[in-house]
């Protein structure tokens, strides 16, 4: 699993008195004026001074530090190593740590708007925290014009993105201003989405790739409101997606599929093709065990193996109506061969690993592969194919 | 860790409670067989129960969270303290399914000419001579069809050249093909030409217009040669090899989806059933459309429709349907139309778009026939009937009158508001009726009657013997994985 956040230790004196978001520059001859802004990152080991005029510095071995003249020199653990010229970081100085917030060479960025939810998922792979993190909104706000316009996409996070209301519509303003180009992918339960206020602003922000991904458990209410332990939570969700795609929003469902999903797995296909027709997008999901998933575990694990007829016919009811099909999180020796050509290489670069079993397998760069939180538990049915 | 197991509530607790019962939103039920029914909601959705389980369902005395309580409240049969989420479906639904009714007329039939050179005793048209040029639509008829089509709201048109037998008066499609397309530059609707033809007339000068102009064919095709040349006499007696030659014509000109063939059952046909669908097969068809006689024109005259009742029709139907399936059991993909369109109203939520299976009738609405002498008629059946001197569903005339006056006629809507069969006696409480329609011209011709008198209707049983003998076929897993290949999306 890659880093993105650690402590680290300040090798001079600092300045800061408040979290420091920034881009990284790795060119000691960008021009004066600019510096000021700019964390410089120092790569190599090489005995050079360090140059001056910078915010702060990254460096990687304190033993070539020569100049201890400036201020805000941290030391990072080589980890951190895969940093590149503009990726944007956050430095801490309350905890003397460091966030990375994106990484240019990533096709994998998402931005984590708030810790708190309104729903509380069995199998949560980032447990909600009811704290005030309101400051994180300003915080994105100053970031989304350091962000390289080349990203193809980034992803918005929680907890609940759409708790912010409407500063997440002001969020999607000023990415659709200084990112035009980038498509913008929100996780969100859509619960919100029966504000139609908001989804009518949202939608007169007219941004040109903006798509909710929503999840929907089961085509029972009872049953998506115990996988998000809240009642209320399948009628809501459900208004939501009516009113978004009224506005036509695009809207993709999402389905984790585990131990309390499976079995109505086909019917919660048929439900999609009967009533959200209209959804741009079916991603199927494998489950990580991260978060709220290992206290759930005997509740929540079945083998990938053991569902595949589930699957397949899911499968085969969503793609008789030509819908837009992905699988996600499942590893290919897994899944029925006519489910192959759904399956994506979805899981973020920074959290995905293969197991031993994988070695020698043939079609391992075609595969996912797994998060790397699955050495907790996976499937006995993994096997290299050769 | 410990601290968020505890907030984790089960399963129970998001269960509507016991002691405050689910709600019944509107469905309809009808029996089955003996012991079980199938229950319909608006948007067409189905399930099917035994008497016990509908009674209880009724009663309010369903078990809560037993499989046929989720699959009603997922089917939205019902709804309870959990979500109220099924109100906004169900509406939605039922809107889709009716959505098309929006798009309004999108079929405009011209009949370019009555001449035909076959004799086909089931003929639904009084057919003339073939050197009669009178029974020819003139161009100024046809123009004044060609602008009556514009004004319709539908993006997409479509053209059918009808006759007697259309390719006599080839001039004529070639002019209104030619026109259409000059006029649709400003429009730019959807635009499919389609002409039915017996294909004897078919020549390269005619493919090669058709091929530059995307103009799609539509024949008849009865069955193999001996029991084809029967139903369908022609001097020469060569009707199927002509068929069959122009059938591989086409096909090499315009592709191999660009002819289509429909076949009519006449009493000779009653116990060639297997024959007919080999036919279509050795023809390199993917399908076939098993239709009962008309009972208007020269079907009547010469006493053929009366010649087969609903039971002979029903066991020629259900048989070719078991070899269909039979056939693709074998691993061939071979489609019944009949049961793909009824299939799809029942597995999809939107419509396929048949005329005689929908509420209100199709007749004017989604399709309209031009005559060649400019008689504007609510179908093609409506045509057949005036050619027997009944024009109660003759909407007026090209010459005589305007879009408006037609299309807001009395004639047209007294009809139209007559076949809703959500309100029809008979039909509004039939678990069949979201499959079902209205065929007014069927039930005058039959009834002397629009809504007709469902017990005596042939129409009524016969579809409600096809439904419920879907729903049992699939019942099957085999058979229901081939016949949700049959289904449009």
């Amino acid at each position: 699993m890659m880093k993105l956040y650690s402590r680290i230790k300040p090798l001079t004196n600092t300045n800061l008195t408040k979290r420091f978001l920034a881009k990284i520059s790795d060119n000691p001859n960008i021009p004066n004026a600019l510096r000021s802004g700019l964390i410089f990152l120092k790569k190599n080991n090489e005995r050079m001074p360090l140059p001056s005029g910078f915010h702060s510095y990254f460096i990687f071995d304190e033993n070539h530090l020569s100049d201890k003249n400036f201020g805000n020199v941290f030391l990072l653990p080589p980890e951190f190593n895969y940093l590149a010229n503009d990726d944007i970081a956050v430095i801490n100085p309350e905890k003397s740590a460091v966030k990375i917030l994106f990484r240019k060479n990533s096709p994998f960025n998402s931005i984590l708007v708030t810790e708190n939810c309104n729903n509380f998922c069995l199998m949560c792979s980032q447990p909600p925290r009811n704290i005030n993190d309101r400051y994180l909104i300003n915080e994105i706000l100053s970031m989304i014009p350091l962000i390289s316009p080349t990203a193809t996409e980034i992803g918005i996070t929680g907890g609940e993105p759409t708790l912010l209301g409407e500063d997440l519509v002001t969020m999607f303003k000023r990415f659709k201003a200084c990112l035009p180009n980038t498509a913008i992918h929100v996780l969100t339960n859509g619960r919100n989405f029966t504000n139609t206020n908001l989804v009518k602003n949202i939608a007169s922000v007219v941004h040109p790739d903006l798509m909710f991904g929503i999840p929907l458990y089961s085509d029972v209410p009872s049953i998506h409101d115990y996988v998000v332990q809240a009642k209320n939570a399948y009628n809501e969700t459900l208004k939501g997606i009516i009113n978004l795609k009224s506005l036509n929003q695009k809207v993709e469902i999402r389905v984790v599929i585990h131990k309390q999903t499976y079995q109505r797995l086909p019917q919660l296909a048929e439900f999609i093709t009967r009533n959200l027709l209209f959804v741009d997008h079916v991603a199927l999901m494998g489950l990580e065990m991260m978060g709220f998933t290992k206290a759930n575990i005997d509740s929540l694990w079945i083998d990938p193996a053991d569902y595949q007829s589930e699957l397949v016919e899911a499968v085969k009811i969503l793609d008789r109506f030509r819908m837009n099909i992905s699988i996600y999180n499942h590893q290919l020796c897994l899944l029925d061969k006519s489910l192959w050509r759904f399956a994506k290489k979805s899981i973020s670069d920074w959290k995905n690993e293969y197991m031993p079993e994988c070695s020698g397998c043939s079609i391992k760069s075609e595969c996912g592969g797994f998060f790397s939180s699955a050495h907790y538990k996976y499937s006995k049915h993994i096997q290299a194919i050769v | 860790m410990s601290e968020a197991r505890l907030k984790f509530q089960p399963l129970s607790s998001y269960e509507s409670k016991e002691n405050t019962p689910y709600k019944l939103l509107p469905f309809n039920f009808t029996h089955l067989d003996s012991n079980r029914y199938v229950l319909t909601n608006l948007a067409g959705e189905y399930l099917v129960l035994t008497k016990h389980e509908l009674d209880l369902l009724i009663s309010k005395k369903l078990p809560i969270g037993t499989i046929n309580y989720n699959n009603l409240i997922a089917k939205n049969f019902i709804y309870d303290q959990s979500s109220d989420v099924a109100i906004n479906l169900i509406a939605l639904k039922f809107r889709t399914k009716k959505s098309f009714l929006s798009e309004f007329t999108s079929l405009h039939l011209f009949v370019v000419s009555l001449r035909c050179d076959h004799s086909c005793p089931y003929c639904q048209v009084s057919r003339q001579n073939v050197d009669t040029s009178q029974f020819d639509m003139t161009k100024e008829t046809a123009n004044k069809g060609i602008a009556f089509a514009f004004k319709s709201p539908s993006r997409s048109l479509k053209f059918e050249f009808q006759g007697g037998e259309s390719l006599l008066n080839f001039q004529l499609i070639k002019y209104i093909v030619l026109t259409v397309e000059e006029r649709n530059k400003i429009e730019n609707r959807d635009i499919q030409f389609v002409i039915a033809t017996n294909l004897v007339f078919i020549s390269d000068e005619i493919l090669s217009f058709c091929n530059e102009h995307k103009v799609l064919i539509s024949t008849s095709l009865d069955g193999p040669e001996d029991l084809h040349n029967k139903n369908r006499p022609r001097p020469g007696k060569n009707s199927h090899q002509l068929t069959i030659q122009g059938i591989n014509k086409v096909r090499e000109a315009l592709g191999p989806q660009s002819v289509s063939a429909l076949m009519t059952t006449t009493k000779a046909s009653l116990t060639r059933v297997k024959d007919v669908i080999d036919e279509y097969i050795t023809q390199g068809f993917n399908s076939i459309f098993l239709r009962p006689l008309s009972p208007y024109g020269f079907a009547i005259k010469t006493k053929s429709y009366k010649k087969y009742d609903t039971q002979e029709w029903l066991k020629f139907y259900f048989e070719g349907l078991a070899y269909i399936i039979e056939i693709n059991k074998s691993g061939h993909y071979f489609a019944e139309q009949y049961a793909s369109i009824i299939l799809s109203k029942m597995y999809t939520p939107t419509e396929p778009g048949y005329v005689d299976l929908q509420s209100p009738a199709g007749i004017g609405i989604s399709a309209i026939v031009f005559n060649y002498n400019g008689d504007v008629y609510a179908s093609d059946e409506a045509r057949m009937l005036a050619e027997m001197k009944d024009e109660t569903f003759k909407l007026g005339n090209l010459d005589n009158n305007s879009y408006e006056e037609i299309i807001g006629s009395d004639k047209l809507l007294d009809v139209l508001e007559q076949t809703m069969s959500e309100s029809v006696p008979g039909c509004s409480e039939c678990a069949f009726q979201p499959y079902c329609g209205s065929d007014p011209v069927f039930h005058h011709a039959t009834q002397n009657d629009m809504v007709g008198n469902k017990p005596n209707s042939f129409f009524c049983h016969k579809n409600m013997e096809v439904f419920k003998h879907l729903v049992r076929l699939m019942e099957d897993p085999d058979t229901r994985k081939i016949l949700l290949d049959w289904v449009r999306c």
